[in-house]
């Protein structure tokens, strides 16, 4: 918990922003799968992830179980630490420190505060600056991001919306995001008090992102992944690697189809290997129309 | 601004862009005023004269390189005398040899290294501290992500920073390695010192 440690001995510093960022860097290009066992966390690491997500239910089971969805049993989690050596991500209800308190004391490499659960709180999220382990949060907007930056997020996702198979949401939130952070870019000085307010976002942040040109953490995509063409797209429009949930191992043949993503992922803007990594990958999860699903999770989150 | 040398202007620097903080060399080539360039396939390594391997996760490159067929074409290069520069993930591919590595983790063997993955700990034991390298007049603030340790080291390794016992920064030939992450540093003299070579 102890935040930004100080080693006297070695004069080194841990849990301090850019070691947090740091490993956000080193995920980008690469695919974050869900997985809920230590037998599918192999698959995914033998399909080339970069890391895991542990969880109990993929988004596609907790959208048609209903319930309370909360952090996984720490036993699961350990379990899938000790078979695999990419880092091991888990997810904490938005707002319920005391889950990621006790992610943080079982070594996880970065807790996802994640609308895919239940919400613990209603009006406050994680103050992730109090962790030693990095944050990533999922965002529909850019002042939804800036506000997770502002409480500490190393890592923004779009939340899309998980377990449904369908790239849409996805893709409106990348739009949306990469937008505004392109418009902002043109703003002048005085126009940029009006973009805080409007965002609902810390004035500094947004005048940071007209000075880059970019957020102030890596920008992953995430919520309705199903193929290497979804995830390629996510790549082309700007996303900087990608999570897939439900739609690896919610797919007839996960091992193949795992691998295919992460090459499109990888060669994103080459048509050719994205054709020749689509072939005879099964059947893809069925999915739902937007039309169709009673909770949208992107809601959640404040 | 300080260039690395004139003679490198015409030349072309690789970054290995399969997976991985690729980008972040970019920038610090880009700012040096080197050409740069992504390399994903046989045909981009064909176009540099150098080649950076980023930090990233060493296991899902080694995979990318072979789909990729990229592992054979780097290991010629890189055995023929290409300058190459490793850092952290980057160091392991190019290490004699990998412990904790997977079975199947394929390596250049072009650096008289044994290196163990992640030795330094999980995320939430990665720290910055400031190390001393041979030439440089003040410290280098490094930072390490679930680092690389390098375990043993040949004699013909020459080793440019250590952390505490551990060599954090060697080189042997036209092989660099680094075990942490100088793209991340705002500190571009490790890169300079790589330019050197070319």
């Amino acid at each position: 918990m102890a935040k930004r440690e100080t080693d006297r001995a070695s004069k080194s510093t841990t849990g301090s922003m850019v070691v947090k960022r740091g490993l956000a860097e080193m995920l980008k290009g690469g695919v974050i799968m869900d997985v809920v066992n230590p037998e599918q966390a192999k698959i995914a690491e033998d399909a080339g992830a970069c890391a895991v997500m542990a969880l109990e239910r993929v988004p596609a089971d907790i959208r048609r179980d209903g319930g309370v969805a909360r952090m996984s049993d720490p036993e699961m989690i350990n379990g899938i630490q000790a078979v695999c050596s990419i880092p091991v991500m888990a997810k904490a209800r938005i707002g319920h420190f005391v889950e990621a308190q006790v992610l943080e004391s079982l070594g996880v490499d970065f807790i996802d505060e994640s609308e895919v659960l239940t919400p613990a709180d209603e009006s406050h999220h994680i103050d992730k600056f109090k962790f030693t382990v990095p944050f990533v949060c999922g965002a529909t907007n850019l002042g939804e991001a800036l506000r997770r930056i502002s409480e500490g997020a190393a890592l923004i996702r779009s939340k899309g919306e998980a377990g449904t198979g369908n790239i849409v949401e996805a893709v409106r939130h990348l739009r949306s995001i990469i937008g505004d952070i392109r418009k902002i870019e043109q703003a002048d000085s005085a126009e940029l008090f009006d973009w805080a307010k409007k965002l609902q976002a810390p004035l500094p942040l947004v005048q940071e992102i007209a000075e880059t040109g970019w957020l102030q953490v890596p920008l992953f995509c995430a919520g309705g992944i199903a193929t290497p063409s979804d995830a390629a797209l996510a790549m082309q429009l700007g996303a900087q690697a990608v999570f897939v949930g439900s739609g690896i191992f919610k797919s007839d043949d996960p091992a193949p189809r795992a691998k295919a993503i992460v090459e499109a992922t990888t060669h994103f803007r080459d048509a050719d290997i994205i054709a020749k990594v689509s072939r005879n990958l099964g059947v893809p999860m069925t999915g739902i129309g937007m039309d169709k699903i009673e909770q949208r999770y992107a809601e959640r989150g404040w | 601004m300080v260039r690395s040398s004139s003679n490198n202007s015409a030349k072309t620097v690789g970054v290995l862009a399969l997976q991985g903080a690729f980008a972040s060399h970019e920038l610090v080539f880009e700012t040096l005023g080197v050409n740069c360039r992504e390399v994903r396939t046989p045909q981009d390594l064909g176009q540099v004269d150098a080649l950076v391997l980023p930090g990233g996760e060493s296991t899902t490159i080694s995979q990318l390189l072979e789909s990729s067929e990229l592992f054979e074409p780097v290991k010629k290069s890189v055995h023929e005398g290409m300058p190459v520069f490793g850092t952290c993930a980057g160091m392991i591919l190019l290490s004699k040899k990998i412990l904790d590595g997977r079975a199947d983790q394929l390596s250049f063997e072009a650096i008289d290294i044994e290196v163990q993955r992640n030795a330094y700990g999980r995320q939430v034991d990665s720290f910055e501290a400031d190390i001393e390298v041979k030439t440089f007049s003040s410290p280098f603030h490094a930072v390490f992500i679930r680092a690389p340790r390098i375990s043993k080291l040949g004699p013909s390794v020459t080793v440019l920073a250590e952390l505490e016992e551990d060599a954090v920064l060697a080189r042997q030939n036209n092989v660099m390695v680094a075990s942490f992450h100088p793209e991340l540093s705002h500190d571009d003299r490790i890169h300079r010192l790589f330019l050197k070579e070319i």
